[in-house]
């Protein structure tokens, strides 16, 4: 199966777009070789700034882009995206409805070798309690490339949350992305797995094995984190039963959360177990933590079986 | 241009801004009064491209207000020349009201939604570089407080002002030396400011006082013609300015006037216009 890197497939889709959208800027924070904006920095070298190692002021700097008319792709590892620069966005970015775009790459534990520090686990949860502020996290290359054509088409704040190593090819070109839509790749009867990102192939796989050992289950693709997609979360409740959700993130405030207060509010009754981080992090090799950490396909069988 | 009008001007400007922060009881007084003239300076000294009829015209000039806290003088300003109705003056900071305690973008004439300190000034930097990348004859003018100086993000700002060489930005430091919890040289020291900015980078203008109008403007138009880097002007004012009993006092900058004080000043403040 080929794989291919979100940041890998957001590289290639802002090179392309820069074309058609004049008024795209990418700005980076000395990290445009990890967030593979060079080939955008190449084609369209007027409209690329490295503002350095200053992530706070690549915020607002992006704010005052997009108070001239522009649409400011504001690119850093995912942690000091919204870590460091929370109030930027809140304050600057999200409260006057600027349209600018925070792009977080290496989300996740499955950052890896760089251990805790550098794998943002909590930037769901801080960036979906923000008003106006929506939040997309694909799950493979064309997901990737169609979301952000669905952001230049858009007006308004996005977190994009992107994710380091190869994910598996899930969808084709001809696939179209539509905010507060979730994406239903295999249906089931027993059970459903919403996920998200990284960790939608792995429900996929996981699906697999629990269909040898009887257990039919509907996987989400929930990449429209906010808004989110009411309709389906209440419509799998109500055909399979039992949910699960399967995140890389603090099970705390991300995907986990957001279909809990849907389900809650809804008064569905229908019970929820999440997967995901309960923890920090730590450096490893990417597929040895989702190992560890239960977010590979077997650890979400045993939490599906137990 | 005659320089007594513009001190007539502010003068009553400064009774505008104290009235709304009266009739609010909450707002900066200090930081209002010390940053008008300033303001009267960049509004009405000719200086700054800028149409009332047309908030958004193509080709107009940007002011910031980084030290947002001085919203009251600045909306002052933008009634008196008439981007809203002089009414919404009364209405500052209560609910459902047009006048925000801080700017924010939606109110006509305000270009930056500014209040958490440190911000505008990068914001400042987004807008001149994006004019450059534009290729547009448009200048950029941000106010800081001397205070918010103390924010490390106002010298991330500095630094890709000066590494962009933005020549279509300038920086005004309204360098009143108080901060809410004490004199700034106490709470942390900014000091030399001066210095410092031209340590990264900037062309610097020292101004002999922030509160003399013809020095502003002077300054201003000499700082819109450096080329290659940005300018900063950094204009010695006193907090509290033209209420004598709160200038230089720590304890008028975040609390309105009296109805008493309100009666004490505001002859003192019309009668800077009858002098003229």
């Amino acid at each position: 199966m080929e794989k291919i890197a979100t940041r890998a497939a957001f590289g290639e889709a802002i090179a392309e777009l820069g074309a058609k959208y004049r008024n795209i800027m990418v700005l980076d924070a000395d990290l445009a070789s990890s967030t593979k904006t060079l080939k955008f920095a190449q084609a369209f070298p007027g409209r690329h700034f490295n503002i350095g190692i200053a992530e706070q002021n690549m915020m607002s700097i992006a704010a005052g882009m997009a108070i001239k008319g522009k649409i400011p792709f504001a690119c850093t590892f995912a942690i000091f995206a919204t870590g460091r620069a929370w109030e930027q966005i809140r304050n600057g970015i999200a409260y006057p409805n600027l349209n600018v775009k925070v792009v977080g790459s290496h989300s996740g534990i499955m950052t890896g070798e760089d251990g805790a520090t550098h794998q943002a686990l909590e930037d769901i949860a801080v960036m979906r309690a923000i008003p106006n502020m929506k939040v997309f996290c694909p799950a493979d290359a064309y997901e990737t490339k169609a979301v952000i054509a669905s952001m230049c088409e858009d007006f308004g704040p996005v977190y994009l949350r992107l994710g380091r190593s190869a994910v598996p090819v899930l969808y084709d070109e001809k696939y179209r992305f539509k905010p507060g839509k979730g994406d239903v790749l295999r249906d089931g009867t027993d059970i459903t797995i919403f996920a998200v990102g990284s960790t939608v192939s792995r429900a996929l796989s996981a699906a697999e094995i629990l269909e040898s050992q009887g257990v039919s289950a509907r996987v989400c693709n929930m990449c429209s984190i906010k808004p989110i997609d009411e309709d389906l979360i209440l419509e799998s409740a109500r055909k399979t039963k039992k949910l699960f959700s399967v995140e890389d993130h603090q099970i705390i405030g991300g995907l986990g959360s957001a279909i809990s207060e849907v389900l809650a509010e809804a008064g569905s009754g229908i019970p929820l177990k999440r997967i995901g981080m309960h923890k920090f992090g730590e450096s490893g090799k990417d597929e040895d933590l989702y190992r560890k950490y239960g977010l590979d396909a077997e650890g979400i069988v045993r939490v599906v079986s137990g | 241009m005659d320089f007594a009008t513009l001190d007539k001007k502010a003068a009553t400007l400064r009774i505008d801004a104290l009235t709304a922060i009266h009739k609010a009881n909450s707002g900066h007084t200090g930081s209002s009064m010390s940053c008008m003239d300033i303001l009267v300076a960049l509004y009405y000294g000719g200086v700054m491209r800028i149409d009332p009829k047309k908030p958004q015209m193509p080709d107009r000039d940007y002011f910031v207000l980084s030290k947002g806290h001085g919203a009251p003088a600045l909306y002052a300003i933008l009634a008196d020349l008439g981007f809203f109705d002089k009414s919404e003056l009364d209405h500052l900071r209560q609910a459902s009201a047009l006048l925000q305690g801080h700017p924010v973008i939606k109110i006509p004439g305000i270009e930056a939604t500014t209040g958490s300190l440190g911000q505008g000034i990068s914001m400042a930097v987004g807008i001149a570089l994006a004019i450059k990348a534009d290729r547009e004859d448009r200048d950029v003018f941000a106010l800081l407080g001397d205070g918010e100086l103390q924010e490390g993000q106002v010298w991330e700002a500095a630094m890709a002002a000066a590494h962009y060489r933005l020549d279509n930005l300038v920086a005004i430091v309204d360098h009143n030396k108080l901060q809410i919890d004490g004199p700034c040289s106490g709470v942390m020291n900014v000091a030399p400011i001066a210095d410092k900015f031209e340590a990264f980078g900037w062309k610097v203008i020292p101004l002999v006082s922030g509160h003399n109008i013809e020095e502003l403007v002077l300054a201003i138009t000499k700082a819109k013609n450096i080329a290659r880097q940005p300018t900063v002007i950094v204009a010695p004012t006193v907090k509290g300015k033209g209420v004598p009993f709160a200038e230089n006092k720590v304890s008028y900058h975040g609390v309105a006037l009296s109805e008493a004080e309100m009666a004490e000043v505001v002859p003192l403040l019309q009668g800077v216009g009858d002098r003229v």
